[in-house]
């Protein structure tokens, strides 16, 4: 009988030794979590439900975007990256595009430019309104979400109107872009804003000033500015600990300097800031989209040289020239001269550069990406440090990983 | 200071550690030796005049076929006085190794991990080179020019669901 009690005896003594509150416990969440929009894997050392370190382990949508580009001509690299960041492709096309032709020295007509800034203002609010919905959906606002995804639909239907896709645009090209705007297109972002405002409105009534919404976002996953600027954060994550950085307005691209639109900042660097930072600039973007239909000059969409742009289609059929540009064009690429050139433009997320290095055939010879959210990924871990499970969420939403431009 | 002086002034505030400085395509570059890495960056970021207080990127390009076979690539820029900058190494295939700059800028911790994964170039003194895009069974370094397009390393064996289907019959 005595021999029997020992071992229980001895159990209930290791039980009551163990402490279970003082337990420091590893925690794996992901690669697929159900309240993650994004394919990452946090290795999470937890003290109850503190995180006492976030390990962030990315690359589970790696597809050689840089190598995959490498095979291609030049302008077969527009599609690949409509895929980097798939919440707004238009900024990727055109950033690609404008560093292309740093290298070539050359300059699009006005015309094509302002076309360009549309767009890429039009991709950053749909972005905007993705990481906004989103977020607010994952803190428990699934109304809110789907508010915020009503207008984002009426902005699809804009850019489908000029591209004719949804997401997968490839709507830029070196020297210019694909096709001009529709006729009446003017008229339909008026009409797609006015319903926009009255979303925004609502949504700013909904979540700016809503206690619970306030209690998960503030204080929550802040960063110094001194540390975002160590790590690299540019964009929303940056100008939320209050450094009005934009490229934009820092180095001009696209004929930025033409429009006025201010830059607005936050003070904590916390969730909250972001949350603001990225609704307002949904109102200063679309500022900088009336101001460029208000002065958009008619004229060309792209550069008029047989090197660089297809000819039109009756030169193509109608002689001899035409047809021979335009498959030397399709067939070996635009040859760009021997160089390298970085270009950063401002991405929904922060600075999305490009630098790419040509060696003088119809193919890149090396493409690299600088994508803003891979560096905040690799802040994540410095902002999660002392919060809380649940606060994963909320930053995770705000930090706005996008896989596709992340892994590459 | 206005964008045109800064090689100049780098040039003479860090005189004898440059080998080679160009600007095209608006783009100011300075080549550096590997040994001279550290205190350069340094320099770069502290120095007031400089002031390059981020570290944009971090990346390689492998010219195969070539000697030096491996370019190192920073891309700088200062808030301050809103100026960017290029810096490069060079290194051979035998010796692609480099110093780390992660006790400079936060951000040179993953963009080096990324070099490391991406070319096999190891940064000496990085506090945790593990690979970053690729899983730690994947051998090789695919944005190296020698690595096949078309090569395939899956860690679970592909099955053709034609010939082996989940459910047979």
């Amino acid at each position: 009988m005595a021999e029997a009690a020992a071992p229980l005896l001895g159990a209930q003594k290791d039980v009551a030794e163990h402490d279970p509150t003082s337990e420091i416990m590893e925690l794996q969440m992901g690669p697929s979590h159900p309240a993650t929009h994004g394919t990452i894997k946090l290795n999470l050392t937890l003290d109850g439900e503190k995180i006492l370190n976030c390990d962030v382990e990315i690359g589970y949508l790696h597809r050689g975007f840089e190598k995959m580009c490498e095979q291609r001509t030049w302008n077969h690299c527009i599609p690949y990256t409509d895929r980097l960041n798939y919440a707004s492709p238009l900024i990727n096309n055109v950033a690609f595009a404008i560093t292309a032709e740093q290298l070539l020295d050359v300059e699009v007509p006005e015309r094509c430019q302002y076309i360009r800034v549309i767009m890429s203002e039009i991709s950053r609010i749909t972005d905007h309104l993705t990481c906004l919905g989103m977020a607010a959906t994952e803190a428990g606002a699934i109304s809110v979400g789907f508010y915020l995804m009503e207008a984002r639909e009426t902005l699809y239907d804009l850019v489908t109107a000029v591209t004719g896709a949804r997401l997968t645009v490839s709507y830029a090209r070196v020297g210019g872009v694909m096709h001009d705007l529709p006729h009446d297109f003017a008229e339909r972002v008026r009409t797609a804003f006015t319903d926009m405002r009255r979303i925004l409105s609502d949504c700013d009534k909904l979540l700016s000033k809503n206690r619970i919404f306030i209690d998960r976002m503030s204080g929550v996953g802040a960063i110094s500015p001194e540390d975002a600027i160590s790590y690299g954060l540019t964009g929303p994550l940056l100008r939320a600990t209050g450094v009005p950085y934009d490229v934009r307005k820092a180095q001009p691209y696209s004929g930025y300097d033409r429009f006025e639109f201010d830059i607005p900042t936050g003070t904590q660097g916390d969730n909250y800031d972001r949350f603001s930072v990225r609704f307002e600039e949904i109102r200063q973007s679309m500022r900088i989209i009336e101001q460029a239909l208000n002065g958009i000059p008619s004229g060309p969409i792209r550069i008029d040289d047989p090197q660089i742009t297809l000819p039109e289609k009756k030169q193509v059929y109608g002689n001899i020239e035409g047809l021979m540009n335009h498959f030397k064009l399709v067939i070996e690429g635009v040859k760009i001269p021997p160089g390298e050139a970085f270009l950063s433009v401002e991405g929904a997320n922060g600075e999305l550069g490009f630098y790419l290095v040509s060696d003088g055939s119809g193919r890149p010879y090396r493409v690299r990406v600088r994508p803003p959210c891979f560096f905040g990924m690799a802040a994540l871990g410095e902002m999660l440090r002392g919060c809380l499970i649940s606060d994963i969420i909320t930053t995770f939403g705000m930090v706005n990983m996008i896989g596709g431009e992340c892994d590459r | 200071m206005a964008e045109a002086d800064i090689l100049s002034h780098i040039e003479t505030a860090l005189s004898g550690t440059i080998q080679e400085q160009h600007s095209s395509h608006g783009n100011d570059t300075i080549v550096i030796d590997r040994d001279d890495l550290p205190t350069v960056l340094s320099q770069l970021k502290e120095h007031p005049d400089f002031a390059f207080n981020l570290l944009l990127d971090i990346t390689g390009v492998d010219f195969f076929g070539k000697e030096p076979r491996f370019e190192v690539v920073y891309h700088l820029y200062s808030l301050t006085h809103n100026h960017r900058l290029r810096v490069k190494v060079r290194l051979t295939e035998e010796s692609a190794q480099l110093p780390s700059a992660a006790s400079v800028w936060k951000s040179a911790d993953w963009l080096e991990r990324e070099v490391w994964d991406m070319f096999g170039i190891k940064f000496t003194d990085h506090p945790d080179l593990r690979r970053i895009l690729m899983y730690e069974e994947f051998r090789g370094h695919p944005l190296r020019k020698d690595y096949p397009v078309n090569k395939r390393q899956p860690l679970v064996e592909e099955r053709d669901p034609i010939t082996n289907p989940w459910h047979k019959g």
